[in-house]
C-alpha cells in the first residue's frame, strides 16, 4: 500500500509536466493542425530561462548565511517562474511569427520539417559553447548545469510515503495554471475565439476574429504553460542540459495523443495518465522499463482508439 | 460615393491554374437587393468567398463604402459592416448555438444591444431559441442553415453576403427566410444574394446579375431578367 501510495505521489508529479506541456501541443495542433516539434525544446528554454533569471535576480541557496527568508524567497521564485514563462511565450510568439507563418498555405509537410528545423537549431544552438560571457553566459553549450534551488526543500512522511514541498507546490501551481487554462478556453471570448478558429479559421475571420493574432496567443499561452513546467521539473531534478527537451517533448506529444489531440482536458488527463503508468509500470517492473511505457501507450492508442480518450466524436452534418 | 456600398472590377480567381472567376464587375448599391445567379461552377460562391477574402483574388479591386479594401484581411471587413454567411453553413459545430450566435457579434462591446439582437433572432427562429444550449453538431442541416443567417446578422452588417440561405430547407422555411431577408433589407442593410431559387431571389432583387463560367452573362433589374426568355429558359426551368 505504500508503495503504492508512493508510486501515486511520484506518477502524479511527473504526469502534471507531461500534461503541461501535452497543453501546449494539443493547442496549437488544434488553432494550426501542426504538431510543434519545436515545443519539447521550448520546455527547455524554460528550465534554461529560469536558470540564468536566477542567476540575475540573485537567488540564494537554503545553506547560504544568512539564508533567505521566506518573503525573499517567494518574491524570486515568483519572478523568475514568471519570468520565464514570459520569456518562453515570446520565444513562441517567434517561432509562429517567422518560422510557420510564412508557410502557412504551403503543403502540411513544410511546416512540419521546419518545426523540426527550429527545433534543432534550439538544441543545437543551446549546445555552442558560449558567445556571451556576462552577464551571462549564452548560450550555455553542451555539459549538464545545475538548477538552482530556488526554495528550500522540506521533506515529510505521510503513511510511510516520501512527499516534498516540491511535490506539493509543483502539483499546485500545475494544477492552478490547468484550472487557469480551463477556463481561459471555455469561459472566456478568446477561448470562444480559439475554440472556432480550431475549428475552422476561415469562417473564425469571417466572424471578425483576428485569426493571426489568436494563433500568437495560443503560442504564447502554450509557450508560457512548457515553461512552468520547465521551472517545475527543474526544481525537483535539477540537472538541465539542452537535449532534455526531447524526451520529455516526445511524452507530453503522446500524452496529447492519449488524451485526443486538439482536446484540452484530454491532454491534461492524458499527461497524468502517461506519468502514473510509468511510474507504476517502472515501479513494480523493472525500472529500465519507463521510456518504452510511453511509446507503448502511443502504439496502443494508434491500434485501438486514434482518436485519443477525448477525441472529437464526428457529428458533422452535410 | 456613388451610391454603390460595393464595387467590383475586373475581379479574377485561380484555382492553381483552373481560371474560375474572369474578370468580373459588379456594383451593390446602397440599401439594395442583388441577387447572383448561375449554373452550378459558374463561380458564385468562388466571387463571395472573393469579396470575403476567404480566399485572395488573383487581380481585381473591391471598394467597399468608398474605401478600397482589396487588401484588407476578413476581420478587417467585418470590422467596416460587411458579413458573410458561406456556402456549407460555415457552423462552428464545437460550439453551442449560443456560443455561435455570440461569435457573430465578436467585434461588438454593446452587450445589451447584443444580447436583444440574440433574441430578436430567437424570436425569428424560435428553433434555435429551444436549441441554444445544445451544441450545434447535433442541430439538423436545416436548424444550422436559420443558425447561418441569424448568426451573419448578429454583426449587425452594412452589407450581407448570403450563399444560398434557403438550401435544404422546407418550404415554410424558406418562405420565412425570404420574409427575414425582406425584413434586413427594408431596414436598409444591403444584401448580395446567390441563390439557387432563382424564382424567389430574382422576385426580392432590385438587380440581379448571370454569371457564366466565371463571366456576367447578363444584368438587369429583378423584373427584367425574370421576363428575360433566356433566364427563364436556363434559370426557372421553363
Ligand atoms: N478549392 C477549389 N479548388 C479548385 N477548383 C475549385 C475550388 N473551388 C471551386 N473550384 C472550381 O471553381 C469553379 C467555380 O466554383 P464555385 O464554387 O464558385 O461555383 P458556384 O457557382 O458556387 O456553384 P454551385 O452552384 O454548385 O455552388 C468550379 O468549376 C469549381 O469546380
Ligand atoms: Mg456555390
Amino acid at each position: 500500500m505504500t508503495e503504492f501510495l508512493q508510486h501515486l505521489v511520484n506518477g502524479l508529479s511527473v504526469g502534471t509536466i507531461y500534461a503541461l506541456v501535452a497543453l501546449g501541443y494539443t493547442m496549437v495542433y488544434g488553432v494550426l493542425k501542426l504538431i510543434n516539434f519545436a515545443h519539447g525544446d521550448v520546455y527547455m528554454v524554460g528550465a534554461f530561462a529560469g536558470y540564468y533569471l536566477s542567476d540575475l535576480v540573485g537567488v540564494r541557496p537554503p545553506w547560504a548565511d544568512p539564508p533567505p527568508g521566506a518573503g525573499e524567497t517567494f518574491v524570486k521564485a515568483t519572478i523568475v517562474t514568471m519570468g520565464s514563462m514570459i520569456i518562453c511565450g515570446l520565444l513562441g510568439y517567434l517561432i509562429e511569427r517567422f518560422a510557420y507563418r510564412p508557410l502557412r498555405h504551403q503543403a502540411r509537410l513544410t511546416a512540419l520539417i521546419t518545426a523540426i528545423g527550429v527545433s534543432f537549431l534550439l538544441e543545437f544552438g543551446f549546445q555552442l559553447s558560449p558567445l556571451v560571457r556576462s552577464p551571462i553566459e549564452f548560450p550555455p553549450g553542451p555539459s549538464p548545469r545545475v538548477f538552482p534551488a530556488l526554495l528550500a526543500r522540506d521533506g515529510y512522511e505521510v503513511l510511510g510515503v516520501n512527499l516534498s514541498n516540491y511535490d506539493i507546490i509543483g502539483l499546485l501551481v500545475a494544477l492552478g495554471l490547468m484550472l487557469g487554462l480551463q477556463w481561459i478556453v471555455y469561459r472566456t471570448r478568446f477561448g470562444t475565439a480559439m475554440r472556432a478558429v480550431s475549428f475552422d479559421s476561415q469562417v473564425a475571420g469571417l466572424m471578425g476574429i483576428p485569426v493571426n493574432r489568436i494563433i500568437s496567443w495560443t503560442f504564447v499561452l502554450g509557450s508560457a504553460l512548457a515553461a512552468a513546467a520547465g521551472i517545475i521539473n527543474a526544481v525537483s531534478r535539477p540537472r538541465i542540459e539542452p537535449l532534455f527537451g526531447l524526451m520529455a517533448g516526445l511524452k507530453a506529444f503522446v500524452a496529447a495523443v492519449l488524451g485526443g489531440i486538439g482536446s484540452v482536458p484530454g491532454a491534461m488527463v492524458g499527461g497524468l495518465v502517461l506519468g502514473l503508468a510509468e511510474e507504476y509500470v517502472a515501479g513494480y517492473t523493472d525500472s529500465s522499463y519507463r521510456d518504452a511505457i510511453a511509446f507503448t501507450v502511443l502504439i496502443l492508442v494508434l491500434l485501438v482508439r486514434p482518436a485519443g480518450l477525448f477525441g472529437r466524436l464526428t457529428v458533422e452534418k452535410v | 460615393m456613388s451610391g454603390n456600398i460595393l464595387e467590383v472590377s475586373d475581379l479574377r480567381v485561380d484555382y492553381g491554374g483552373i481560371q474560375a472567376l474572369r474578370g468580373v464587375s459588379l456594383a451593390v448599391p446602397e440599401g439594395q437587393v442583388v441577387a447572383l445567379i448561375g449554373a452550378n461552377g459558374a463561380g458564385k460562391t468562388t466571387t463571395l468567398r472573393a469579396l470575403s477574402k476567404m480566399l485572395r483574388p488573383t487581380t481585381g479591386t473591391v471598394r467597399f463604402l468608398g474605401e478600397d479594401v482589396t487588401r484588407l484581411q476578413s476581420h478587417q471587413l467585418v470590422a467596416r459592416g460587411m458579413a458573410h454567411a458561406p456556402e456549407g453553413r460555415g457552423i462552428f459545430l464545437n460550439l453551442t448555438v449560443r456560443e455561435n450566435l455570440e461569435l457573430g457579434a465578436y467585434l461588438r462591446r454593446d452587450r445589451a444591444g447584443i444580447a436583444a439582437d440574440a433574441d430578436k433572432n430567437y424570436a425569428l427562429f424560435p428553433i434555435l431559441a429551444e436549441r441554444r444550449d445544445q451544441v450545434s453538431g447535433t442541430l439538423s442541416g436545416g436548424e444550422q442553415q436559420m443558425l447561418a443567417v441569424a448568426r451573419a446578422l448578429m454583426s449587425r452588417p452594412k452589407l450581407l453576403l448570403l450563399d444560398e440561405p434557403s438550401l435544404g430547407l422546407a418550404p415554410q422555411v424558406v418562405q420565412r427566410i425570404f420574409q427575414v431577408l425582406r425584413e434586413v433589407s427594408e431596414s436598409g442593410v444591403s444584401l448580395l444574394l446567390v441563390e439557387q431559387n432563382a424564382h424567389k431571389a430574382l422576385q426580392l432583387a432590385h438587380r440581379a446579375y448571370v454569371l457564366e463560367t466565371g463571366n456576367i452573362f447578363m444584368t438587369g433589374t429583378g423584373q427584367e431578367l425574370l421576363a428575360s426568355p433566356e433566364v427563364r429558359k436556363a434559370y426557372l426551368g421553363e
